[in-house]
């Protein structure tokens, strides 16, 4: 196996006909994962998804309506390390098919209308910079405006983007203060938590729902477990920062497994009477 | 003046000649003509001071943001505020070290106050995680903001802090959750709120007391998504690139300004806060004073709606067919 193949198999990403299994080590055929919403035949591991399958997972077969497919990455910062990060934007549009990490748009659940906002762990680890931060700011707002429930399912495993610098810091500020006024409309607001949800995305929209679900044992949290390593030099406990982990400490209210996912999202807008 | 440590070679030809002036000043027989060279380099060490503080690298700010002798949040208490009643306790797990809060006055304004501590001594410094706060500060900021805004009293928060902590006890008692309550209550807070960066604005942990009406940084301190560390621990795999990544983040107070994320730029007195405490306590106050009474003219629906859009307003891309050099700022 090339080293690159065996990178993209510790993140989960289902490549080829048979893959390894993270969670049980097995070998596993790759059809029979994508049959369940790639979730692992023999141990229930859950793999990666892209945006655009979540959105086929979600919503009723032909729904979805794109917002704000237009808005594309800038570069205010002229950033730059080993490449400019508009060489690094570009290569990561054509590895995912995607111009940022957020789609947003419209669909129905079960013949309900919702507003439903994923972002895409694998573009630029799934990082909120300007265009994450205005589409979701653009999708809360609309739903505010057209009495919409929300949906956001969060994967992001670099919180604000680097290479926006502090403009990136700001968008937790600006899509908070967005839901802050939808939540004071009356809207209701499912948050739902994937592997990983860290840093910035999880200390914004991610914490906001009116109802916080979390697929099993994903990794959720503010501080990344090597930087807590490295500031307390103390081992970290077995199952840190995990769903598991997060509702023990009362921070979710479910952990829902992905073939649930749709079913769970409907009851809770039932229940809600939206 | 203290011989610069590491991080402050740039100082070096200041402290040179401040070691010279010593030496004329110790002399006991006072002719003329040291009498003028003494003015001299009294007027050359100011020159020098304002050449080099003028031209101060990304890095060297940060180390100027983050001076031993910078002025605190508690410094600004006693220096520029008539009193303060400090509150404790956020009424669930603790009493936060790193994030001070209470009652204060300003002029003829009675106000809140939430502002990071970093401590001086080595005791302050360990009982407040050298200004890094747990969930329980933020809840406690929050708290106390809360009841501000029942009392319609102004708040103002001093930004200085490396980050929220990274720890077990953090995430276990809610890191993400707390910063980003604080970021959606904050939006909606029926009172006047002034967030001024003093030092260091360390990501989410700066942002968790952040969302205001206006906010302000000090002119050597920064803000920003990452640590310079951080930043060049992820791009180079080692921190000695941080000078590199101070630079590539764009985090100074003049970027800050162009960037539409700070309203106003806090002068501080010549060669950094640490110089003069006093002088850039009365530039606080005076900016606060100013601010206050401007601000608590308008309506607060009107107020609410301002601080939705100044933050609606932040981010740069592109819109349908725009080229990435119009999108640039
Ligand atoms: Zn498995």
């Amino acid at each position: 196996m090339s080293q690159a193949a065996a990178k993209r198999q510790k993140r989960g990403v289902p490549e080829g006909l048979w893959q390894k299994c993270p969670g049980c080590q097995e070998t596993i055929y790759s059809k029979t994962a994508e049959e369940r919403l790639n979730v692992c035949p023999l141990c229930d591991h859950h793999f990666y998804v892209s945006a655009r399958e979540r959105i086929v997972q979600v919503l009723d077969v032909g729904t979805f309506e794109e917002w704000d497919a237009d808005l594309k990455p800038a570069d205010p910062l002229e950033f730059s390390d080993k490449r400019p990060y508009v060489e690094k934007l570009k290569s990561e549009q054509k590895r995912t098919g995607l111009n940022d990490a957020a789609l947003t748009g419209t669909g129905m659940i079960r013949a309900r209308r919702v507003a439903l906002g994923v972002t895409d762990s694998a573009f630029f680890m799934g990082s909120m910079g300007s265009v994450v931060g205005e589409r979701l700011t653009r999708l809360v707002e609309r739903a505010t405006e057209q009495d919409l429930p929300l949906i956001i399912v969060s994967g992001s495993g670099g919180g604000a983007r680097m290479h926006e610098g502090i403009l990136s810091l700001m968008q937790m500020a600006k899509v908070s203060a967005a839901l802050a006024r939808y939540g004071e409309a009356g809207g209701l607001f499912v948050s739902v938590l994937t592997n990983p949800t860290m840093g910035g995305v999880a200390a914004s929209f991610a914490s906001l729902g009116d109802v916080v679900f979390a697929e099993p044992r994903a990794l959720i949290g503010f501080a990344g477990p090597r930087t807590i390593k490295a500031t307390i030099k103390i081992e970290l406990p077995k199952g840190f920062q995990t769903s598991e982990f997060l509702l023990e400490h009362g921070y979710i209210d479910r952990i829902v497994s992905r073939d649930k996912l749709k079913s769970e999202i409907a009851r809770t807008i039932d229940y809600c009477g939206k | 003046m203290d011989a610069p440590g590491p991080g402050f070679e740039f100082e070096q030809p200041i402290y040179d000649l401040h070691c010279r002036l010593r030496e004329l000043d110790e002399q006991s027989e006072k002719t003329t003509e040291v009498e003028d060279e003494v003015r001299g380099l009294r007027r050359e060490i100011a020159d020098l001071t304002k050449q080099v503080y003028s031209d101060l690298s990304p890095w060297q700010t940060v180390q100027v943001a983050r001076h031993k002798s910078r002025p605190h949040t508690v410094d600004y208490l006693s220096l520029a505020f008539d009193e303060f009643v400090e509150l404790h306790g956020d009424k669930h797990f603790g009493d936060d070290q790193a994030i001070r809060t209470g009652f204060a006055k300003l002029d003829q304004f009675k106000v809140m106050i939430v502002g990071h501590e970093k401590g001086r001594t080595y005791k302050e410094k360990s009982a407040c995680y050298f200004g890094c706060s747990h969930p329980e500060g933020y809840r406690k900021a929050m708290g106390k903001m809360r009841m501000a805004a029942k009392y319609g009293l102004p708040i103002i928060c001093l930004i200085d802090t490396p980050g929220a902590y990274p720890g077990i006890g953090a995430e276990e008692r809610g890191q993400a959750q707390v910063i980003a309550e604080n970021m959606y209550a904050m939006s909606r807070l029926k009172t006047l709120i002034i967030c001024v960066v003093i030092g260091e604005g360390g990501s989410g942990g700066a942002l968790g007391i952040g969302v205001g009406d206006r906010v302000a940084v000090l002119q050597h301190a920064y803000y920003s998504v990452i640590s310079p560390e951080g930043c060049a621990g992820i791009i180079w795999k080692s921190h000695e690139y941080a000078s590199k990544a101070a630079e590539a983040l764009r985090f100074t107070s003049d970027h800050l300004k162009k960037l539409g994320v700070v309203d106003d730029i806090i002068a501080e007195p010549l060669g950094g806060a640490h110089r003069d405490h006093h002088q850039m306590a009365s530039r606080v106050k005076m900016y606060l004073i100013k601010t206050l009474n401007e601000l608590s003219t308008i309506p607060v629906d009107d107020l609410l709606q301002q601080r939705y859009d100044k933050f609606r307003r932040m981010g740069v891309f592109l819109e349908s067919g725009e080229s990435a050099a119009e999108a640039t700022v």
